[in-house]
This record gives structure tokens, C-alpha cells and sequence, in this order.
């Protein structure tokens, strides 16, 4: 298969991008759409130009590093899969793919399709954890949790931290992200004592960090690769609002 | 040499706490005059650097991804085993041990696996309180399912991501700590030397990987939590950007590699489809619980799996192993599976495969049971393959997994550079010659939460240390020779490309030194292996320049390292002359195909010591004594 293919190029944070044209030769319908980015960037070397930057580690899915707009959809046209989990047999032969990073005032670009995340961490540092030390754990099964809470926990623990959710957002926001983190600890009991402090530090900090509002689009929950569901968005609302009430 | 362990004496349950009440404390109120830098933010770096920050001590942690929770420890899927002994199936502290150091092929240290078994149960009680979503009963206790080389259910797991989960709750615990300040976090910054001050380590030498910044950081003490080196065969199941260069740097500043050549390759991984392949995607082991693995008695059998008869397939597994199947232990499902392999009895395309046939789990269990279990599994499965497991079997093949072999470490989990302590996949400690499933995440939290807090301030405590400041000489010397292996590696400008040699490299070690090895094929790669990297100095091409993000300089530095371990690798393997667990000498082995292991001549920990450039790396020896177990051949049937 060949493909036309239009990357973003942006040498740093400072300079301006611009869409370069570049073209994908001899590629197998079995190719990832990152080993395909892979045959490109060799061939770029090969003639002498700077291969295309961008993020990737575990290539299955999970690490969340990936994340890139192809054709104006988060982490491409497959649903419930990450960039690196999408497969050039899903594009037809002659196509042109058009490749862009990330785009929110929160996730500035570092170089080409590669960009800054760390406005998440920030979140999670302000207030996504259950504040236990090492050794102050009681016995596991002290406290039992039913199967339906913890399986709706893992529901939203399953959030790989991409950020395709602010992506495909029209406001930037990022209420998917927080409200995963959230309600999964919000749901637990080991989460409980906390739980009025831990929303509001995060939501401030996510409102500190530029991100938009939500206004329920729910574009959100069509890319993101783990399905995660816009009711945990419902969920922390109710979690902020109780804050103010007790 | 002989190499001193620093096993406390004493019963071997009581060894650790004895060893416990010994060590010399900081008081509360000084431990923040003291600096620790820890390099990895996985399992075992996470789990360390939070819980050193809750001590007090002043942290400084380093990660080259965009954010610490993207370790590869994320990518583990099956779970973790704890001895709680929740099923009543007649778990204990004792068998756990037990398992693992027979799964090690009885080539792991008594005392440490005796202490990681203790420590299982506290992981679990803490991953818990810290709200980790494990798998539940509908009576709200803990579930747990078995894996392979236990009889027992021990293992503890949040679907099929217990790595993921586990490693957000250490994420979590870190992140705590940063926001209270107590650790100064580093990403994308990638560590490129160890400063070593009188003999001590001192610090660490640093490459900003967004703007190329050089800079050295001192310490205290160093701590190493960089992971295993199975992407030295390019193509394995770690995440793309997982290398050695942090503890190869080490090796290369005095700290000793033990046994490079235990290498564990998974039994059930995707087969390669084509030569762009970047990397090989795992199949969680739990598949097999319930699938049966296969290759048709007819050697190219053109006809699709679903036409074959019974009678004409072979179930290998369940054939020479009946009482664990196809729950044999990783080293032995992937032996078998080359072997058949070899007989030409592989399916696919390549016939580098065998099956794993679900259809008798369905027809018994019904599709939505088998739904539930793997359903996310079977997903993954055929996004990748355009295959659907639920009505063909899956095609699955061995590929690398996990390196027990890393830098040597004493029961305090310190190298033999005082100074330098090593946790998780890059030490060598606790898994012997072969890993049994679940308990890579247990021994990387076991470090991490509950032996090097303790440990650590015993050193911190007693040992002599000068004042040194990252702008003393050694730093800036190291910072200078980091500068010009970059420059160097951009200079060459010669016609091949880095994944060019990445892949040379991978091929020549999976077909010379992989699953099987022999005298020939190692001879043969050790003077492959010199020659590559000889032609890689000559003619490589990394294009663009230090000062902004440059993804192939990364990886040039990377697999220049690999290159210089892949000889050590069959270095090992040639030397020890005996067959056991992840290292198969195809001379040595029993008639009917099993490792040989030679107690009398290779009942040691090889650790190897770096001599200089062109100098050939010495064998030091710590002997392995077994005093609790007796040493048995290693049988399955």
C-alpha cells in the first residue's frame, strides 16, 4: 500500500509548525501506523533528512505515551484502541492520512507530533492518591469491597493518561481524565477520608492548568482508548458538589 | 574473587527480622540532610522514591519518559503472587519460597527469596489501602487465579492489567510526594554515567532529552531502578525505548553483572509477521488456564486448524508434562515449542508457531465465560492479527520477556560499589535462572516498599563520606565524557541507520545465543558481535544535533551499549557449561530433552568485572549454598 501523508513540524516549542508533505512507499496491511511512521522515518534518514519526532514506548496500548490526530480523530479511526494498536489495514491504498499532535494550551508541543503532558501529572500531585505510607496498611481483606464497586473502580482505573480526551475536545477539557481518578477512588473505601479535599485540590489545579469546561460533547468518550465512560464526568460533579455541602 | 552476600545467620524464617533489628536508624529530624537519587520510576524506582520521601529523606527521581507513569511496568498483565493462602489451598510463606527458587532452577539465593516470599503478603495490604482495584469476590474479599509453575491460586490481579494498576498506585504514592515537595522529579531526562567519588557512588551524570542539557546531580547514595536489557535482542515484549545503558554505565564505573546469560523468553507471545516488525506483543500467561496448545503430527499440514482431526494433533505439553500441561513453566513451554518447531511442525505463514486452542474451553465453558476471562486478550489479539480467537486458535510463539540476570547486589539489595544500590528487573537477585509468572511485580515492590528503606539508612548511617558537589572534578569529568560520545555519535556520519544495527544485533543473538545455545554458535557470535559494533563507530548515521529532542541519538547511545553487553551475554553463556532454566546448552541435556544442570561445577553467581576498554572482563564467583531445600532436578511431568 502507499499513502500521502501531511506531518506537522515543529523543531521546538518556539517555532512555528507547518504540514509537510511526505510520502509512504511499500507499506504491509499488517503494519502498525507506528511501524509504518518507522519504514518512513528510515527512509527519511536514508535521504539524508531529520526523522519525524514522535511519543511511543510499550506499542500494545497500555503506557499511554502515543497520541497523535490522524485525520482529525484522536488516536485514528479505530475506536477503543491507542495510535499504537491501530493497523494500516483499517486505511485504503492511495490514501492521504493527515498526522497532527495534540492540541491544547495545556499540552504545548516539544517537537513535531511530540508534546508536554506534564499539566497531568500536576493534576495527580495535587491530589489523585489515597495519602497512606508504606507499612501503614491494615490486612487486605479487613475491609471488603463488593465486586460491582471495585469492578466499576477498575472501570475508571483503566485510564492509560494519554490525554486523547483533551484532544478531541472542542474546550480542551480534561474532566475525563480527572473525574477517572477521581471516582475510582471516590468509589473505594480506602478513598473515602479524603475524598472532599482530593476533588477540589484536582479540580483547581486542572482549572490552574488552562483546560477548558466541559459541555457534555461527549468527544471524549468516543476516542478514548479504554472506553472510559462520561458518567464518572457526572460522578465528580457530584463529588464537587457534596464537597461544598458537608 | 569470592564475593561476600552479607547473609545475616540464623534460621533461614528468622533471618530478615534478626537482620532488621540490627540496622542502624537516622534519627526522624536528620534523614532530610541526606540525598538519594533514584533513577526509574517503575515498580521498583516509584515504590522506593515515595516511600524514601516519607521517611524524610531529600529524593531526587529520574525517568527518560514524559512522565513517570509510563514505565514499562505498566505493561504487565497477569498479576502478582502474594503467600496469603486466601483459597486454603495449602499456600504458605514456606511454598512460596519453595516454587520460586525451584522455578529459579535452584540458581537464585536462599535468604533472598526466603525474605521476598515473607514480604508478599505486606505488598498486597498496601497496594490495597493505596486503592488499587484488584479482582473481587462478590463477598468482597480478594480473588485470586493460578499461573504457571504453582499448584496453587496465589496470584492476586486487576484483569489484565495488574502492572498498570500496581504501578498508578506506586505513580500515585510518588506524585504525593512531589506535590508535598519532598521529591524533586526529573522527566525525560536520561541518565548517561555513574560518578563514582573514593570508590563510593556519588551521583549521576544526566541528558535533558528535550533540549540536550548536560548536568550531573550528587547524592548520598545512587539508586538503580532501570529495568532488564531484553530489547539488547531487539525484538522482545519490553516497550521500545527500554535499554541497559543505566546500569551498563554502572557495570562500566566498577559495579559487577551477574549472570547476563539468564534470559527469559515467554512462551506465548504474537509471531513475527514481517521485517519491519518493532516489537512482539505478549499474551498473558493466564491464557493458559484454559487453552491447549497444539501442533499438528503432520510436518507443513496445509490444511487450516479447525480441519485437523483430533487424532492428528499433538498436545505436546499436556503429553510430556501430564501433571502441569500446559502450565509448565516459561522456560519449558518455549523449549518445547522451538523444539516441534524445529521438526518442522510449525504453523503459519513462517512456521515459527504453535497453536493455543480455545475451543474445548468454549464448547465446556460457553463463550461468554471464556468472555469474561480473556475477552480483552481476544480483543488484542485480533486487532493485531485480523484473526478471531474465538472461532480459530490463536498462532503464538516464544519471544524474549524478562532478564534475570543485572547488576549484582548483596542481601541489602547494595552493589559491590558502595553507594550504588540496584532494585527490581536490574539486579539479579531473587529469580535464578528462570522467573516464574506474577513475581517479577512482587520482587520490584518488595524492593522498593520494604527492603531498601531499611537498608539503605544503615548505609547512610555508617559509612565514611566526603562532601562532594556536582561541581567537583569527578562530575564535571563525567559530564565532559558524556558530552563527547554524543558529539562523537553524531560526527560518524556514516550510511546506515541505528534500527539497521539494532536489528544485525537482535537476529545474530536470537539465532546464536536465543532459546538454545551451543559452543559453536556462541564462539561464532563473539566474534560477530565485536565486528558489529566496530562497524557501527564507523558507520552510523544520526542525523540532526544534541541541542534539541533527537530521538535517534537517544537510541544511537542505547544500542552502543547493547552492542558492548551482547558479548559479555555470550561471554556467560558460553562459560557456564551446564544447562539451567533460561540458559539451554544444547550439550548438556538429559535424554529426554531437559536442562542438565552440574551442581558440582555451577552452583555460583557469575559476576562480572569490568577491566578497561579492550580488557577482558574477569569472573568473580559467589558461591550459592542451600542449606534449606534440596537441590533436585527440576521436574514438571
Amino acid at each position: 500500500m502507499n499513502f500521502k501523508l501531511k506531518v506537522w513540524r515543529q523543531k521546538n516549542s518556539k517555532s512555528k509548525g507547518r504540514l509537510e508533505k511526505i510520502e509512504a512507499k511499500n507499506i504491509s496491511a499488517d503494519m502498525s501506523f507506528l511501524e509504518m511512521l518507522d519504514v518512513v522515518n528510515e527512509e527519511l534518514v536514508q535521504k539524508g533528512t531529520e526523522p519525524i519526532v514522535f511519543d511511543h514506548d510499550c506499542r500494545e496500548g497500555i503506557c499511554g505515551a502515543c497520541s497523535l490526530m490522524i485525520n482529525g480523530v484522536a488516536h485514528g479511526p479505530d475506536r477503543g484502541g491507542a495510535t499504537c494498536q491501530l493497523h494500516m489495514r483499517k486505511f485504503k491504498d492511495g490514501q492521504t492520512i493527515v498526522i497532527e499532535p495534540w492540541r491544547a494550551r495545556a499540552f504545548p508541543v516539544v517537537r513535531d507530533l511530540s508534546v508536554d503532558r506534564g499539566s497531568f501529572d500536576r493534576i495527580i500531585q495535587a491530589g489523585g492518591f489515597v495519602s497512606v505510607n508504606t507499612g501503614g496498611a491494615p490486612e487486605a481483606n479487613a475491609i471488603l469491597v463488593g465486586k460491582d464497586t471495585a469492578e466499576k473502580a477498575m472501570d475508571a482505573a483503566a485510564c492509560i493518561g494519554c490525554g486523547a480526551c483533551v484532544a478531541a475536545c472542542k474546550n480542551a477539557s480534561a474532566m475525563l481524565f480527572v473525574s477517572a481518578k477521581v471516582s475510582q477512588l471516590a468509589l473505594l473505601p480506602q478513598g473515602q477520608p479524603e475524598k472532599n479535599r482530593r476533588v477540589a485540590k484536582m479540580v483547581a489545579q486542572m482549572d490552574a492548568e488552562g483546560f477548558g469546561n466541559c459541555t457534555n460533547q461527549y468527544e471524549c468518550q468516543a476516542v478514548c482508548p479504554k472506553d472510559i465512560s462520561v458518567s464518572f464526568i457526572a460522578k465528580m460533579n457530584r463529588e464537587y458538589l457534596n464537597k461544598e455541602h458537608s | 574473587m569470592s564475593l561476600d552476600a552479607n547473609i545475616p545467620a540464623g534460621p533461614l524464617s528468622e533471618k530478615w527480622d534478626k537482620h532488621k533489628l540490627k540496622l542502624k536508624l537516622i534519627n526522624p529530624a536528620n534523614k532530610r540532610k541526606y540525598e538519594v537519587i533514584v533513577v526509574g520510576s517503575g515498580l521498583a524506582g516509584a515504590s522506593a522514591a515515595a516511600s524514601l520521601a516519607e521517611l524524610g529523606y531529600s529524593v531526587k527521581c529520574f525517568c527518560f519518559q514524559d512522565s513517570p507513569r509510563r514505565a514499562h511496568s505498566i505493561a504487565a498483565q497477569g498479576g502478582i503472587n502474594a503467600a496469603k493462602n486466601y483459597q486454603n489451598d495449602g499456600d504458605s510463606v514456606q511454598r512460596l519460597f519453595y516454587d520460586t527458587v525451584k522455578g529459579g532452577d535452584f540458581r537464585a539465593r536462599e535468604a533472598n527469596v526466603y525474605r521476598l516470599a515473607q514480604i508478599s503478603n505486606q505488598i498486597i495490604d498496601q497496594c490495597v489501602a493505596q486503592g488499587v482495584p484488584f479482582a473481587r469476590e462478590y463477598g468482597g474479599s480478594l480473588a485470586n487465579r493460578s499461573f504457571g509453575g504453582a499448584q496453587v491460586s496465589r496470584t492476586f490481579y486487576a484483569r489484565g492489567q495488574t502492572g498498570q494498576q500496581l504501578l498508578l498506585g506506586a505513580y500515585q504514592a510518588l506524585s504525593r510526594q512531589i506535590g508535598l515537595g519532598k521529591v524533586k522529579m526529573f522527566t525525560r531526562t536520561e541518565m548517561l554515567d555513574l560518578v563514582v567519588v573514593d570508590g563510593q557512588a556519588r551521583g549521576i551524570t544526566v541528558r535533558n532529552l528535550v533540549n540536550g542539557e548536560i548536568s550531573s546531580h550528587s547524592a548520598d547514595a545512587v539508586i538503580l531502578a532501570t529495568g532488564g536489557y531484553s530489547n539488547v535482542f531487539n525484538l522482545s515484549t519490553n516497550a521500545m525505548n527500554c535499554n541497559v545503558t543505566a546500569i551498563w554505565r554502572a557495570h562500566k564505573k566498577g559495579a559487577f553483572f551477574a549472570n547476563p546469560c539468564y534470559t527469559q523468553i515467554h512462551p506465548t507471545c504474537i509471531p513475527v509477521t514481517g521485517d519491519y516488525q518493532s516489537k512482539l506483543t505478549l499474551m498473558s500467561e493466564s491464557l493458559r488456564n484454559d487453552g491447549r496448545i497444539w501442533v499438528p503430527k503432520k510436518k507443513k499440514d496445509p490444511r487450516p486448524a479447525n480441519e485437523i482431526p483430533e487424532s492428528e494433533r499433538d498436545y505436546y505439553l499436556e503429553r510430556k508434562y501430564p501433571s502441569y500441561g500446559n502450565l509448565a513453566p516459561r522456560d519449558i513451554a518455549s523449549r518445547s515449542a522451538k523444539q516441534v518447531c524445529d521438526e518442522g511442525l510449525g504453523v503459519g505463514e513462517r512456521g515459527l508457531g504453535v497453536y493455543l486452542d480455545f475451543s474445548e474451553a468454549i464448547k465446556r465453558l460457553g463463550v461468554d465465560a471464556i468472555r469474561q476471562r480473556y475477552g480483552n486478550l481476544f480483543d488484542m489479539y485480533k486487532r493485531i492479527t485480523a484473526e478471531d480467537p474465538y472461532k480459530v486458535p490463536m498462532r503464538i510463539y516464544p519471544a524474549l520477556h524478562y532478564t534475570m540476570g543485572g547488576l549484582w547486589v548483596d542481601y541489602n539489595l547494595m552493589s559491590n560499589l558502595p553507594g550504588l544500590f540496584v532494585l527490581g528487573e536490574a539486579n539479579f537477585s531473587d529469580h535464578g535462572a528462570n522467573r516464574l509468572g506474577a513475581s517479577a511485580l512482587m520482587q520490584g515492590l518488595a524492593d522498593g516498599y520494604f527492603i531498601l528503606p531499611y537498608t539503605i539508612g544503615d548505609y547512610l548511617a555508617t559509612s565514611k563520606r566526603q562532601k562532594v558537589s556536582s561541581d567537583s572534578s569527578e562530575f564535571k569529568k563525567s559530564e565532559a565524557e558524556a558530552s563527547t560520545r554524543l558529539k562523537t555519535l553524531l560526527s560518524v556520519k556514516g550510511k546506515r541507520t541505528v534500527t539497521s544495527f539494532h536489528r544485525e544485533l537482535g537476529a545474530l543473538l536470537w539465532e546464536l545465543c536465543g532459546m538454545a545455545r551451543n559452543e559453536a554458535g556462541l564462539k561464532k557470535a563473539l566474534e560477530a558481535i565485536p565486528r558489529l559494533r566496530e562497524e557501527f563507530w564507523k558507520n552510523v548515521n544520526v542525523l540532526g544535533e544534541n541541542e534539541s529532542m533527537n530521538q535517534a541519538l537517544e537510541r544511537a547511545g542505547r544500542v552502543a551499549d547493547f552492542l558492548e553487553l551482547a558479548e559479555l551475554l555470550c561471554q556467560d553463556a558460553l562459560h557456564r557449561k551446564e544447562s539451567c532454566g533460561g540458559h539451554f546448552r544444547e550439550e548438556f541435556q538429559t535424554e529426554d530433552g531437559e536442562a542438565k544442570r552440574d551442581d558440582a561445577n555451577f552452583c555460583y553467581v557469575a559476576a562480572w568485572e569490568h577491566r578497561g576498554a579492550g580488557q577482558a572482563s574477569v569472573l568473580n564467583k559467589e558461591p550459592l549454598a542451600f542449606e534449606n531445600v534440596e537441590l533436585a532436578q527440576r521436574s514438571y511431568k
